[in-house]
């Protein structure tokens, strides 16, 4: 009887033993994967980071000679800058329009029974999935062709906010619809037209919503490299994403002083952005939204 | 999501006035998604160019454009492309590695995490020409940092392994999201369960089969489906191969903007531009079959 007792608190002993080593290698296993995983998604970052700083910027990454010499090269370069400019245009024209065209129509939609309002943002909203610039390039560039939009700034915003309006109306009316309308009453007693209270009612507060989708947009279109790409003709008009291909594809041997430097430039309006974002709001999740 | 609206008319705005607020937006998307989609149909069935006879006078050619699709063996290969690099840099790719970063990240808090976190959330958000050229320097022959870390001096990743390099890309470039998705779907499963599971002996995998995946099962299909769509859709192959060397890394997106807008066929190149909306469309509606009936059940 004893001797069954002990055989048995012994392989509980080995099992808890064994178990224990297990989940001590689960531990380490996944401690491993993690910084696997951290050294896959930084590896390629590093060179943003360090080049742009270096004497001597190489294609490598390497521990930088510092200096700040490097940015005069933008200075020098007669697209850098402007082509920086022409960006906050084209994100700046887009998402003005995005915001007050969505907000109009999503406020519309809110408030108002339209017939058939369910199946048009259902519609739309498949709409805007399938039909991508990628997959429409050809008939869009002949659009912009017929419609003298080549080579010109508002073709770009117009064709860019066309495409990012169906996503931007069905989340202001998420907004819209989670605010109750009693203020809006009120003012209406009071005399209000429909477009004061727009103004001064719904606007201040739906502003969280409309901040989201001009965040969104700006974000959309600082890094849209196709639409620009097909309807910009010269470097003049072109924004900081074609100039930036342009720097590493055309002419021989790249600067890297320029390049280096020039993608940090770029790229840091959208990683702040990010950074503001998610430290005043937190990075919630919007599932689908990015295109 | 387009559930009964909160109340009437609140602001005595009338139909009229109603009307008139979704005009600028209704037009805009006329002219820049319907307009573009219907015509693509009619530029499909011609033989349009943009330079020469063909350009000023278009004729309708049928379905000429698409039988010549259907036997082009570059089209075909286009095609397998796109379908490799959906498989390979969106379903295994994104969604593999993002649910096993959300799973092993789990319960995790603390600099850890969030410094893995930000270096994957950064690689989503940069400008897609300047990730495109930190993977070219990445992947450079000569002084390339990956060369150097390998001990691989002169291996041209880029033309000898130019479809797995922008799979590899793709992966690093889109994960986030999917990360994102199943962080959120995995705080769905109650921990209790798997504690019990751990507790009963079952392995990871086990508790992945029994526990997790019947849980999410909705939101690994949402995820799916989404990126598939925009990998599919993905113009930033162009920025690191432009399709090369020899179009083995030609996808569909790379392929349509070489033959009509750098090769000016834009009646052949309408033609597979329609066949992508078509592809677009099937993978939108089983994801909007899908999504209406999560609601009705709820």
């Amino acid at each position: 009887m004893s001797t069954v007792t002990t055989t048995a608190d012994g392989t509980g002993t080995a099992d808890r033993s064994r178990a224990a080593v297990r989940h001590l290698l689960a531990r380490v296993g996944r401690y491993v994967f993690l910084c696997l995983v951290l050294a896959f998604f930084a590896l390629p970052l590093l060179w943003l980071a360090t080049a742009p700083f270096d004497d001597t910027p190489t294609i490598g990454t390497s521990l930088p000679d510092f200096t700040l010499d490097n940015f005069r090269t933008l200075l020098d370069n007669p697209y850098a800058m402007t082509s920086l400019v022409n960006s906050v245009w084209l994100a700046g024209g887009t998402a003005v329009l995005v915001v007050t065209f969505a907000a109009l129509a999503a406020y519309a939609l809110s408030r108002v029974r339209v017939p058939g309002r369910d199946a048009l943002l259902y519609g739309l909203l498949l709409l805007s999935s399938i039909v991508t610039g990628t997959a429409t390039m050809v008939p869009l560039f002949e659009l912009a062709f017929r419609l003298h939009l080549i080579d010109s700034r508002l073709g770009v915003i117009l064709i860019l906010t066309g495409g990012l309006l169906p996503a931007a109306i069905f989340i202001l009316k998420d907004f819209m619809d989670a605010t109750p309308t009693s203020y809006e009453e009120s003012a209406r007693v009071f005399g209000a037209s429909p477009l004061q209270i727009m103004r001064h009612i719904v606007v201040p507060v739906v502003r969280p919503g409309l901040a989201t989708v001009g965040v969104w947009a700006v974000a959309n279109v600082w890094g849209n490299f196709l639409v620009p790409f097909l309807l910009l003709r010269g470097p003049d008009k072109a924004p900081a994403a074609v100039i930036m291909y342009t720097l590493y594809t055309e002419g021989g041997q790249a600067d890297l002083r320029l390049l280096s430097t020039f993608s940090l430039l770029y790229s840091l309006p959208v990683a702040l952005m990010f950074v503001f974002v998610s430290s005043r709001y937190g990075f919630r999740f919007h599932g689908g939204i990015k295109r | 999501m387009t559930g009964a609206s909160p109340a009437p008319d609140a602001a005595g705005l009338g139909r009229a006035r109603a009307a008139g607020f979704l005009v600028p937006s209704m037009v805009l998307i006329l002219l820049f998604l319907v307009v573009p989609a219907a015509w693509t149909i009619y530029l499909g069935v011609t033989n349009y160019r943009l330079t020469g006879l063909a350009a000023a006078n278009p004729e309708i050619v049928g379905l000429d454009n698409y039988t010549r699709a259907l036997t082009d063996e570059r089209f075909r290969t286009s095609l397998l492309l796109t379908l490799q690099f959906v498989l390979g840099s969106a379903v295994i790719g994104q969604a593999g590695l993002g649910f096993a970063i959300a799973f092993a990240l789990r319960d995790r808090r603390g600099p850890l995490r969030r410094v893995v976190e930000a270096f994957i959330l950064l690689s989503w958000i940069l400008p897609s020409s300047v990730v495109a050229f930190l993977w070219i320097a990445l992947l450079d022959r000569d002084a390339g940092t990956l060369n150097g870390l390998l001990g691989t001096p002169g291996m041209a990743w880029l033309l000898d392994h130019p479809m797995l390099s922008i799979i590899i890309f793709n992966t690093w470039r889109g994960t986030a999201f999917s990360m994102m998705l199943y962080a959120a779907a995995l705080e769905n499963v109650p921990r209790s369960h798997l504690e019990t599971a751990r507790l009963a002996g079952a392995s990871t995998w086990q508790q992945l089969r029994d526990v997790v995946f019947p849980r999410i099962r909705g939101h690994v299909l949402t995820n799916l489906l989404l990126i598939s769509l925009w990998t599919f859709n993905d113009f930033t192959p162009f920025l690191i191969t432009a399709g090369g060397p020899e179009q083995r890394s030609e996808v569909l997106a790379v392929y349509v903007y070489k033959v009509a807008l750098s090769g000016g066929e834009l009646g052949f190149g309408a033609a597979i531009s329609f066949i992508m909306l078509l592809i677009n469309l099937v993978i939108a509606l089983i994801y909007l079959r899908m999504l209406g009936r999560r609601k009705e059940r709820a």
